[in-house]
């Protein structure tokens, strides 16, 4: 028997409010990702693909349908064993950490949480595997810029030796140049460690540069499954991923009259 | 060689800080005429500032300096502010970037384009509510009755954006500054609003500066392209010639994008220098 994926969603649904007033945001969305694999989740604003990432971490009610980490159900309230596998880095470096603790203290907090030995190696070393000085160990994230705060995200998530990253649009708030840094990082880092990622966007680019495999999601639902390359071939089925395709290409002027 | 619409030469923006003078914009120079001149640049490249010193909204501490500042004639320098009012909303106006920021929150979308309309001369009634209903309609608002008495918080980002455009393109400027205008939106809405800015700029002749971190869309919607570095103009080339950039600056923006396509091997990331700052 093969060994399971790593994280696998299985027909998730993700209701908010009652009545009246009910969203079905996530409407039962499947998924598997392999152990070592990334897969990528593209869409607009408002699809539902950062609900499945917070619904996966227990951030989101599950209302139908189950996670699945290395074949093991999860339970309804999260355990410290999942938080030690499971991690997430967050879109906005600026209201992802918190603004009043020094960058040491951010970093610490989980490993006192999981008791983890050596804090202060660890500390050092996280640092450094994001390629921040160690200088910047006792600043506030404030003195930091939007890129170093997206480093010291993810060095906290990391910090615990995770084996999966849920990441978040973890290269929106950046600017370009800033970006291709953090992503020459991310895929450094997941070469290194074998970390399984799901890694959410609404850029296609990004996403083709980053994943294996995506997942197209509109509306709540996934619209079309693709694997490697398929981007690039223009081999998709769904008139929406086209017109995704079409709009990331830019703008098209129409002809002159 | 006719005059162009605006004309700027050694535009600084200077910020008195506690550890000295912080120059935002380093003495640039461009003309803009009736056509599309993207700036680009990274944040803090001094872009926005540059838009914002034009309608001389740099509120002190900031200081803007210009040996010269016209637009159609007038010179913009030391304007007094009742004219520069004149001027700006009017002939000079500016979308922001995020629509939930620069809407007024507690006013209908009726009132605030009646309130732009109004600022200018003081049309009858029907005349504000037919002008302000083509404008919607123009900016492909499918139900401009509905959208006229709706609050800002009813109406999605797109539809916020574009009654950001109508509201500050109701005067018929001559020019219009765009900041960011698409970035907080998502990419499909990003070109139907970009649709709306080159039909103006088609059928009223307007001029445009589109502002924007963005290269890639830029090269692809404009004429013109400044690459601005560190408050410095490093490059001005033409949007379609941007692959054959010769400044290693913007090179290095074009590169560092990953492509559909582009494989899985590291991304090219800008090596910055020195030397960039005092070109």
């Amino acid at each position: 028997m093969s060994a399971p994926p790593r994280i696998e969603v299985e027909n998730l649904s993700v209701v908010f409010g009652e009545g009246a007033r009910r969203v079905l945001a996530v409407d039962s969305v499947s998924c598997r990702v392999e152990p070592g694999a990334s897969c990528g989740l593209v869409g607009e604003s408002g699809s539902g693909k950062s609900t499945v990432l917070r619904a996966i971490c227990g951030l989101a009610p599950i209302a139908g349908g189950r996670v699945l980490l290395d074949g093991q159900p999860l339970e309804r309230r999260r355990s410290k064993a999942f938080t030690r596998q499971v991690q997430m880095v967050f879109q906005d470096p600026y209201g992802s950490l918190h603004p009043r603790h020094t960058i040491d203290r951010i970093l610490s907090e989980p490993l006192a949480i999981h008791r983890f030995p050596r804090t202060d190696h660890r500390v050092t070393q996280a640092l450094s595997d994001v390629g921040l000085d160690p200088a910047f160990r006792f600043r506030l994230p404030h003195q930091l810029s939007g890129g170093q705060r997206q480093r010291v995200a993810i060095a906290r998530a990391l910090i615990l030796e995770p084996t999966v990253v849920l990441l978040d649009e973890p290269t929106s708030a950046l600017d370009a140049s800033i970006q291709a840094e953090i992503l020459n990082l991310l895929s450094r880092l997941r070469r290194e460690r074998a970390l399984t990622y799901l890694f959410v966007s609404h850029d296609l680019a990004v996403i083709d540069h980053m994943c294996d495999r995506l997942l197209v999601m509109q509306g709540g639902r996934a619209v079309e499954e693709l694997g490697k390359g398929a981007l690039a071939s223009g081999d998709v089925s769904s008139d929406y991923t086209r017109t995704l395709m079409k709009a990331s290409a830019g703008f098209v002027r129409p002809a002159a009259v | 060689m006719t005059e162009p619409l605006l004309s700027v030469r050694d535009l600084s923006v200077t910020f008195d800080t506690r550890r000295g003078p912080f120059h935002a914009v380093r003495a640039i120079s461009f003309d803009v005429g009736r056509e599309r001149v993207g700036i680009v640049g990274e944040s803090g490249s001094g872009k926005s500032m540059t838009g914002r010193a034009i309608l001389s909204l740099i509120r002190p501490p900031g200081r803007v300096e210009a040996s010269r500042l016209t637009f159609d004639g007038t010179d913009l320098r030391n304007l007094p502010e009742r004219q520069m009012r004149r001027v700006r909303g009017r002939r000079i106006s500016m979308v922001m970037q995020d629509p939930r920021y620069s809407l007024n929150p507690v006013m209908t979308v009726g009132r605030q384009i009646a309130e732009a309309l109004r600022v200018h001369g003081r049309p009858p009634r029907d005349e504000i509510r037919r002008r302000s209903l083509d404008m919607l309609t123009e900016v492909q608002i499918r139900d401009p009755e509905r959208v006229l008495a709706a609050y800002p918080h009813e109406l999605s980002g797109g539809m916020g954006q574009r009654v950001m455009i109508a509201m500050m393109t109701v005067t018929e400027p001559e020019l219009l500054i765009a900041d960011e205008p698409t970035s907080a939106l998502d990419v499909t809405v990003q070109l139907e609003v970009l649709r709306i800015l080159d039909d103006l700029v088609r059928r009223r002749g307007m001029g445009l500066i589109f502002i924007s971190h963005d290269l890639r869309l830029v090269s692809t919607f404009c004429d013109r392209v400044l690459v601005m570095y560190r408050g410095r103009i490093v490059e001005e080339i033409e949007a379609q010639q941007l692959a054959e950039a010769q400044h290693p600056y913007t090179q290095g923006l074009l590169n560092c994008l990953p492509r559909i396509g582009g494989g899985q091997g590291d991304l090219p990331t800008l090596q910055r220098q020195d030397a960039w700052s005092h070109a």
